[in-house]
């Protein structure tokens, strides 16, 4: 039985998908079978990222309605034989998903994948809840930034609440990516630090990635950025943080903590 | 006189911190709609409507939720003929 992440933050724009494609990418890059699917109904962006816009034909909620078999729908990496994408619908109504549809899908990927990462949607609507529903592990992604924090401590509650493992009476494993942050400017104490926002959430932390330029550029050329150029910082960031996301007991070094002297001088970024 | 504000600049992070504390203490506290202060403005409201008609230009409520206490204040004009209206 493979492991169901959900990747979720709240607010839009702070790095989900970005996230679920590295992430999914450096699990698959070390031979896991991984599966990244888009639950972003009407906005999808996965495809894109991923690099395989041009080859969807049936998407999530083709699937759920019985207008297409999953193998149909699922698209296979052309650089990474062991990474599938699950896209979702840009065009029909997000109320074509439904919980019963969601279960048999998750289901289904569970037992033919090592990981089913679940891009969620920004917000907390039915996209979002029902991406989070069937989790095992939850990846809240936060920028070090005041509206971001809020967002991520509000999903932190649902997910003590609205999933099944809540209701279930269990504990919902979270883990804390915190993205695009800048250790010069977090030096100068113009952005929140790694452990403000940590003492504010108070869940573990799974990874730091550094505010870069690679993050971009990668999207621009649709490749995964620990596919598109795996010695970056933010690709070596994603491949720690899928490392613990396997249970692995990596230090965390926080970026710009390890500054050199002259580094220090001249203000230079470590990462 | 850049190089002067450079090194004058309070740091903002700080503000940030503290007002996040601040505001999700709050926000945890009232997960599930249990607020006290927003159910007492709502029935501090209720009860001076049984007697008067209110009207809503003539009342301000305002709130400062704090680290440790928060503060509702109602200020409602009270005309003379209130109870005739009632």
């Amino acid at each position: 039985m493979g492991k169901v992440v959900v990747v979720t933050s709240g607010k839009g724009g702070v790095g989900k998908t970005t996230s679920s494609a590295a992430l999914g990418a450096a699990l698959a890059q070390n031979g896991e079978k991984v599966v990244v699917v888009d639950f972003d109904v009407g906005l999808r962006n996965l495809d894109l990222v991923m690099g395989a816009e041009r080859r969807v034909v049936y998407d999530l909620v083709n699937v759920i309605q019985g207008e297409a078999k999953l193998s149909q729908a699922l698209i296979r990496d052309k650089r990474l034989e062991t990474l599938y994408l699950l896209p979702a619908s840009q065009t029909r109504d997000k109320d074509n998903l439904t919980p019963e549809g969601v279960e048999k899908v998750i289901a289904a990927l569970q037992s033919a994948f090592d990981w089913v990462i679940c891009d969620s949607p920004a917000g907390i609507e039915r996209g979002a809840t029902l991406a989070m529903r069937h989790a095992d592990i939850a990846i809240v992604v936060t920028n070090p930034e005041v509206s971001s924090v809020r967002d991520s401590d509000r999903i932190i509650g649902l997910l003590d609440s609205k999933t099944l493992k809540a209701e279930n009476g269990e504990r919902m494993e979270k883990h804390l990516l915190l993205t695009r942050y800048d250790p010069v400017r977090a030096e100068r104490g113009d952005m929140l630090k790694v452990d403000d926002v940590l003492e504010i959430l108070s869940i573990p932390l799974m990874g730091i990635i550094p505010e870069s330029a690679d993050v971009l550029r990668a999207s621009n050329v649709g490749s995964p950025v620990t596919l598109a150029d795996n010695r970056c910082a933010p690709a070596l960031a994603y491949f720690d943080a899928a490392r613990r996301l396997k249970g692995e007991a990596l230090p965390i070094t926080i970026p710009g903590e390890k500054r050199s002297f002259l580094g220090k001088i001249f203000g230079r970024k470590a990462a | 006189m850049n190089l002067f504000r450079f090194f004058s600049r309070t740091q903002s992070a700080p503000a940030a911190r503290e007002r996040l504390q601040v505001l999700l203490a709050h926000e945890r506290a009232s997960a599930g709609d249990s607020d006290l202060v927003t159910k007492l403005r709502d029935e501090i409201l209720q009860a001076i409507s049984k007697h008067m008609q209110i009207d809503d230009d003539k009342v301000r409520v305002t709130m400062e939720r704090g680290p440790q206490v928060s503060t509702l204040a109602v200020d409602i004009e009270i005309p003379f003929d209130a109870k005739k209206a009632a």
